[in-house]
């Protein structure tokens, strides 16, 4: 959707010929210097670390890599962070459509707020974010000695992780399609309705094939962060090893232990998964455009 | 809900999309976070300005506001070049380059921060250059001031990048033929065109970086009065059972937060004004 | 399928779209709605759909109540503005939608679905375009497959809102004669919506002119064009130049002039507006005894079958439009500058 739109160059002059420059075009130096400035400053801050990640994990080389990522407490890792994802994307799918459909296609007083509101977690730290479900659920907290009463477990274990997940992630669906939806009007949907289809009839088969790429767009973003989430999960989850640890906080403890090799091997594993989401994402951007 | 008058319309499913949007929405964001609020109003307002205005709380403010601050700056300026470049300029490699800008987005914060530590480490790629110099990076305020350029990069590219590409090549036509040059071109009708959406990304960069926690840790060397940040401090309080004194930061956190988010809607309602009047 | 709206009030806020408005719809007739933007036609219309609610009053279908009845079940064919056709979905799929939409007890079985879609196809005769998407068709073609959509689901009644407001002149003009033609051939009770005369006059058997959430006259175009109901309806339809003038036992005197209007009897005596179209402005050249309103030519455009003059009287400021015959202009020979005598030769007078 972002490189495509390139403003047309002029044509090579033909043999001879002198050069003019076109009136809104820089000197060729002055163009040649602003990409290498901004290609200098991509690299020291993005592409060199990027880079650094892969090297780290595999320079004991790939025994050890081997080794370092299908250890049971790695795959544990993986799989609770699986996990978290599989749960928080689906819910903020469902919010977000259901929160776009209500803010997109209705006018009623109060909608501004609840947009800037719905918003809301993406300002919030996600330290902030982990720790005002320590004060729900906690020992200390609201419902500490009601949960510990029934013997149910939130903080430092596995529905902490998910709701702090979902916290982190609860705007990213309904902020794709809710411009997205609003762009759109609602006359498809009302020549539907005069059709004769009925209110999931309307969704399914007009609403939501319009707003498909936005949707998964959305959802690829919902993910990564899900998959990824630290700071949030972090003060849920009390690292306990094979139990409740994710990937990036099973990355923390190893690099904490010195075992470089293997941090970076379990990280290298969510650095591929940052890359796949890229691609994804630049995919989907150019279906999109058309 | 005389709150929410709405207008007739035959689409159904009105009451079900928005009670379940307000309950949710409840359930998981507004519920809890008016838990830090309560849990703070039980200190007295002695007890909470002593706890917020602590000699290590303070200095915690002054690197977490000051390098998100820099940290800001920096992207404005950088932000504002990887933009105009992508959107102007072919070079080979663009497209990687353009989908490459959003890694800080994809990347988890921990892979981030322990990749940037081994890189602007005395003996890293990038930190051995500075060791000459007797400039050390990581573990520092510097290395803070790093992983926040880091984590705010994409913000100020992605919300200059559509205006720019949005410019009418005409408006610097036309300046063209009134006779002025590139450079005066830039400052008097491209900049301006793009400085509430430049504004914006910065905001939009320093409200991140203010609670960013993740990349920053391991990096910062997190010694107390000189590379602590704030959230940290919460942290640390956290584990130490201080739970009113990690709430009462992390209201104050909320608070300029919230500001910020306010300030980025303005921001953003002025960039719409600006491109929907031109 | 006659429709019916009784006394029917809408209100946004404190602006109120449709004002006690009653009208009747007789069956097979095609009907059309004609004001200004503003004027309460597309309200009125999705009122009659029940795409829009009622704050008081009645709608009936066959004489029935249907004023609580939800669109669904009010089986009526709707063309929206913009068309709507589904972006996502191939033209058969479009035209297949309200069938396929159907309960399964009531949905006819694929083949049935296949026939019906391929018959509406060739009626609006775009067969070969079934497996197209509508971003693929030209603006005229969408309509038409709007038209086909709607058809599908045998409507009782047929509304169509502005259904040529963002085609091109020339499609326009065909589009509106292949409608007229379509109906002759269903004879299914139609609405539509335009705020453009030329489109309602031509098309339609009956106008309802609307202005300011009321309907100011219905009758068929002939009538409304003929003999507009008031000022309003006369500037409306078509060009019109105004006189100030005073009437006077069943004349009316303007500028020196004085015009027979014998059907204007009723027109209380006094200060009066009076209205003539263009083509009824008659030029003379000055002659001893001849009378009319004395005025400058200012401008003359030949334009097609017509030439245009442009003449400003000598007393007051509103340019007068004048509408030639090639012939008449030939004879008459006039050039910018010259001075003229102008003649209204029929004139409707409404009190001031």
């Amino acid at each position: 959707m972002t490189a495509l739109a390139l403003p047309s160059q002029p044509a090579a002059p033909a043999a001879g010929a002198r050069r003019i420059d076109r009136a809104t075009a820089e000197p060729a130096w002055v163009r040649l210097a602003l990409i290498g400035l901004a290609l200098a400053f991509l690299t020291t801050f993005l592409f060199v670390p990027l880079a650094a990640v892969f090297y780290e994990a595999l320079r004991k080389g790939v025994v050890v890599y081997a080794r370092a990522i299908t250890e049971p407490d790695a795959l544990a890792a993986v799989r609770l962070t699986l996990l978290a994802a599989a749960i928080s994307v689906p819910l903020n799918l469902v919010f977000g459509v259901a929160a776009a459909w209500a803010i997109a296609k209705f006018e009623f007083r109060g909608k501004n707020v609840l947009v800037t509101l719905i918003d809301l977690p993406f300002s919030v730290s996600p330290v902030i974010a982990g720790l005002i479900y320590v004060l729900v659920f906690g020992l200390q907290g609201w419902l500490g000695e009601t949960l510990r009463d029934h013997d149910l477990k939130v903080i430092f274990a596995v529905p902490g992780i998910v709701l702090a997940t979902v916290f982190v992630t609860f705007p990213f669906v309904a902020r794709e399609l809710i411009p997205l939806m609003q762009a759109q009007g609602v006359e498809e949907e009302e020549a539907a309705v005069v059709l004769g289809a009925r209110g999931w009839q309307v969704l399914w088969r007009v609403t939501l094939p319009n707003v498909k790429w936005g949707l998964l767009y959305g959802v690829i973003l919902c993910n990564a962060r899900a998959m990824g989430e630290f700071g949030a999960v972090s003060v849920v989850s009390g690292h306990i090893r094979g139990m409740t640890n994710t990937l990036p906080l099973h990355v923390e403890i190893l690099y904490n232990e010195y075992q470089f090799a293997a941090a970076f091997a379990a990280a290298s594993l969510l650095a591929l998964l940052a890359l796949v989401t890229l691609a994804l994402k630049a995919w989907v951007e150019r279906r999109f455009s058309h | 809900m005389p709150l929410l008058l709405r207008r007739h319309s035959v689409l159904p499913g009105f009451g079900l999309a928005l009670g379940f949007t307000l309950l949710y929405l409840s359930l998981v964001v507004l519920i809890p976070l008016s838990a830090a609020f309560l849990k703070t109003a039980s200190l007295t307002w002695g007890a909470f300005t002593a706890e917020v205005t602590a000699p290590r709380v303070l200095a915690s403010y002054r690197l977490t506001f000051g390098a998100s601050f820099l940290a800001a700056s920096i992207n404005a300026v950088a932000g504002l070049l990887v933009a105009w470049v992508l959107v102007r300029y072919r070079f080979p490699g663009k497209r990687l380059v353009d989908a490459l800008v959003d890694l800080p987005f994809a990347l988890p914060t921990a892979v981030a921060g322990i990749a940037l530590a081994a890189v602007y480490s005395t003996n890293g790629w990038i930190g051995r250059l500075f060791v000459p110099l007797d400039v050390k990076i990581a573990f520092t305020p510097l290395g803070v001031l790093v992983a926040l350029t880091f984590i705010g990069l994409p913000f100020v590219v992605r919300t200059v990048q559509p205006v720019l590409e949005d410019l009418e090549p005409e408006l610097e036509e036309a300046a063209a033929t009134l006779g002025a040059g590139r450079l005066q071109t830039f400052a008097r009708v491209v900049f301006p065109t793009v400085l509430p959406a430049l504004l914006t990304g910065f905001a939009l960069a320093f409200a991140r970086a203010i609670g960013e926690y993740g990349s920053v840790i391991f990096i910062a060397g997190n010694m107390p009065m000189v590379s602590e940040i704030t959230p940290l401090l919460i942290i640390t309080k956290l584990e130490q059972y201080d739970y009113a004194g990690a709430t009462a930061l992390a209201v104050v956190m909320l608070l300029v937060s919230f500001a910020l988010l306010l300030l980025i809607n303005l921001l953003q309602w002025w960039t719409r004004r600006r491109r929907a009047a031109a | 399928m006659s429709i019916e709206v009784r006394n029917v009030t809408r209100r946004f806020g404190s602006f109120a779209a449709l004002e006690d408005v009653s009208l009747e719809v007789c069956t097979g007739e095609l009907l059309a709605l004609l004001g200004p933007s503003g004027s309460g036609k597309t309200t009125l219309l999705r009122v009659i759909a029940g795409l829009e609610t009622v704050d008081s009053g009645q709608v009936l279908f066959h004489g029935e109540d249907a004023t609580t009845q939800h669109v669904r079940e009010r089986r009526v064919g709707f063309v929206f503005q913009h068309y709507a056709l589904f972006r996502h979905l191939s033209i058969f799929e479009n035209v297949a939608f309200g069938l396929r939409v159907r309960p399964r007890s009531r949905r006819p079985p694929e083949a049935e679905i296949r026939r019906r879609v391929h018959e509406l196809l060739a009626l609006v005769q775009l067969d070969w375009l079934a497996d197209r998407y509508p971003h693929q068709l030209s603006g005229g073609q969408r309509q038409r497959i709007a038209l086909a959509r709607a058809l599908a689901v045998e409507p009782r009644v047929l509304l169509l809102d502005e259904p040529f407001g963002a085609l091109d002149a020339k499609v326009r003009q065909e589009l509106r004669r292949w409608l007229r033609r379509l109906h002759d051939e269903m004879h299914i009770t139609s609405v539509f919506v335009t705020h453009d005369q030329d489109e309602a006059l031509e098309v339609s058997d009956r106008v309802v002119v609307m202005n300011e959430g009321r309907i100011q006259q219905v009758g068929t175009p002939q009538e409304v064009y003929d003999q507009p109901a008031n000022a309003f309806v006369y500037r409306f339809l078509g060009n019109v130049n105004l006189f100030h003038g005073r009437v006077q036992e069943g004349r009316a005197l303007i500028g020196g002039d004085s015009v027979a209007v014998p059907a204007h009897g009723d027109t209380p005596a006094g200060a009066a507006l009076a209205f003539a179209r263009p083509h009824d402005i008659e030029v003379l050249r000055p002659r001893a005894g001849a009378q009319g309103i004395a005025a400058r030519v200012e401008h003359v455009l030949a334009l097609g079958s017509l030439v245009r003059v442009d003449l400003r009287p000598d007393a007051g400021n509103e340019v007068i439009h004048a509408e030639l015959s090639r012939e008449d202009a030939r004879g008459l020979a006039l050039a910018a500058g010259e001075r003229v005598l102008v003649r209204p030769r029929e004139v409707r007078v409404f009190a001031a």
